[in-house]
């Protein structure tokens, strides 16, 4: 296996164990829109830290944790609303346009005018040694913090009055989760690319919620569909070099899920929200 | 040809307007945006803004598809769209806000860019190509496409014009409206059509990723200034037509991006029409 391939499976393997555990609570918070914002604010964290000469992961992994903890700041219980959403992200996607413009025409000497394609839709194929293993290793960092709250976070998910009454702190769980979002969030856009990390944590969980009511087997089985697309996918991309890895990655999943869909017709899942 | 700014506001708009593109530009603007307000105000009530991102973010594998096959984008935009409305009125309507049904719209809109980038990749169109389905073009826009746009945003808002007052009475309280025998299933995908076509028309101008600023922001800010619905439609429209055109007169004689423009002014006003509204509060618990 060329040294490339070693280090697109060992992020990729990572960034889904954590992004698939993370999705099995945003599709259960009903949150989803919420993850879709932040890839795209992604995209401008990243052209961002670009245009000032930065690494693009700071910026990546600070804009994209500011943002989601103002969201949620803006709406109620550390749940931003559609509207909020909408606005906020309509703009800095604007913005993103904007350091796109600054980065390309300032830097064009440096034959980066590549860039933002790449932010888009990903580079996994480019991860140097180093930078896979930091990959990885905030990936498990973000796969734990996700393990640890899973409980309250359950409970606060499921039944946020009771969760309240019960003394379970709803708005500061909330914007934890928030800001693992926005963690996995920056992770997955290494990954996949800002535009395509939403169906790394949006199919699997939407297959998982499919095919178990379990919350633990749910998270699992989570992770477990997210790792294998990525798996599925980074073979198939290396296979047919003109396939961009991100298609077959996004495809594997998205398949599982339509699968999980067709097969379990009308049950009534543990989603109430 | 530096363009100028003077003072005179009717002659920099003369002069502008004195170049086919920028008049063509106007005229697109304000054609999508007349069109995205009053579909952007019954999408911020229905809370389907996921969906209408969804399906604004589905016209770019259209687009794509359709530059490769030789169709045209116009073609691809809106066939692609409405494919997508018509996969979303087929999801689970457990609960109207149902966490499955999220998940569903995002593993679609991954999907659809995902697949854009192969489309864009066969047709070797690359970079330059990307960014224009992406974040728009603006200038680029013929008189025949002024023309088609008109066409399809005429017959959109005849048919919202015709739905509008049973379709805001299934939007406000769908289990009353169906009780009453107003059909809401059969409304709801009529909207999800509406929504759509819209999508395909803004995208064309203002790229797929950008459409969002003008269906979400000028009607989120026109529900913060009233909330009764005539008004609220009439002030989306009002507004929108002045981001664009402000967007438009700005992005002229500045270096820096249309798309960058028009969500800043759009964001703005929303900052400002929530500000003013705060202020608003404070005096009458003073008063």
């Amino acid at each position: 296996m060329p040294p490339f391939l070693t280090h697109a499976y060992l992020a990729g393997t990572f960034v889904a164990l954590a992004a698939g555990p993370v999705g099995y609570f945003l599709v259960l918070r009903a949150q989803v829109f919420t993850a879709d914002a932040l890839s795209h604010v992604a995209f401008t964290g990243a052209l961002a830290a670009l245009a000032a000469g930065l690494d693009a992961r700071l910026g990546l992994f600070a804009v994209t944790l500011l943002v989601a903890l103002a969201m949620g700041a803006l709406g109620r219980r550390g749940r931003p609303d559609d509207v909020v959403i909408g606005g906020v992200f309509a703009w800095i996607l604007g913005l993103g346009v904007l350091f796109l413009t600054l980065y390309t025409t300032v830097r064009s000497g440096t034959g980066n005018g590549s860039a933002g394609v790449s932010v888009l839709f990903g580079s996994i194929f480019g991860l140097s040694a180093g930078r896979a293993a930091v990959t990885a290793v905030v990936a498990v960092g973000l796969g734990a913090a996700v393990l640890a709250l899973a409980r309250p976070l359950l409970f606060a998910s499921l039944d946020e009055a009771v969760a309240a009454a019960r003394g379970v702190p709803v708005r500061a769980l909330g914007f934890a989760f928030l800001a693992l979002v926005g963690g996995t969030v920056a992770e997955a856009t290494q990954v996949v690319g800002a535009l395509l990390t939403l169906g790394l944590l949006a199919a699997p969980a939407g297959a998982a919620h499919r095919l178990t009511t379990r919350p633990l087997r749910g998270t699992a089985l989570s992770a477990g569909i997210a790792v294998a697309s990525v798996w599925v996918g980074l073979a198939v991309s290396w296979l047919v070099p003109t396939l961009p890895p991100s298609f077959p990655i996004l495809a594997t999943a998205a398949v599982t899920y339509l699968v999980a869909a067709v097969a379990t017709p009308r049950r009534v899942g543990m989603v109430s929200r | 040809m530096t363009p100028s700014f003077s003072l005179n506001l009717i002659a920099d708009l003369r002069e502008m307007w004195a170049l086919p593109f920028m008049l063509n530009a106007f005229r697109a603007g304000t054609v999508v945006a007349v069109l995205a307000a009053p579909v952007g105000w019954f999408m911020v009530l229905r809370r389907q803004s996921f969906a209408g991102h969804t399906l604004a973010v589905v016209g770019f594998p259209g687009a794509a598809a359709g530059v490769w096959l030789g169709v045209g984008a116009t073609a691809g935009y809106v066939g692609f769209c409405l494919a997508g409305a018509l996969v979303f009125a087929l999801l689970p309507r457990r609960a109207p806000d149902g966490g499955e049904r999220t998940g569903a719209i995002g593993t679609v809109q991954a999907l659809a860019l995902a697949s854009g980038m192969v489309f864009v990749a066969l047709y070797h169109g690359f970079l330059a190509g990307t960014s224009a389905l992406l974040f728009g073009s603006f200038l680029g826009i013929t008189a025949a496409q002024v023309r088609t746009l008109a066409v399809v945003a005429a017959a959109a808002l005849a048919v919202l014009a015709v739905v509008a007052r049973p379709l805001l009475y299934a939007s406000v309280d769908a289990d009353v409206a169906r009780a009453a025998g107003v059909p809401t299933r059969a409304l709801g995908l009529v909207f999800l059509l509406l929504l759509a076509v819209t999508a395909a028309e803004v995208g064309q101008i203002t790229g797929a990723l950008l459409v969002f600023a003008l269906l979400v922001l000028p009607p989120a800010t026109a529900r913060l200034l009233t909330v009764r619905p005539g008004r609220g439609l009439l002030v989306s429209v009002v507004l929108a037509v002045v981001t664009v055109w402000v967007a438009l007169f700005v992005a002229y004689y500045s270096p820096y991006p249309l798309g960058f423009w028009l969500t800043t002014i759009a964001f703005a006003g929303h900052v400002l029409a929530y500000a003013g509204r705060l202020v608003a509060g404070t005096r009458a618990a003073v008063a």
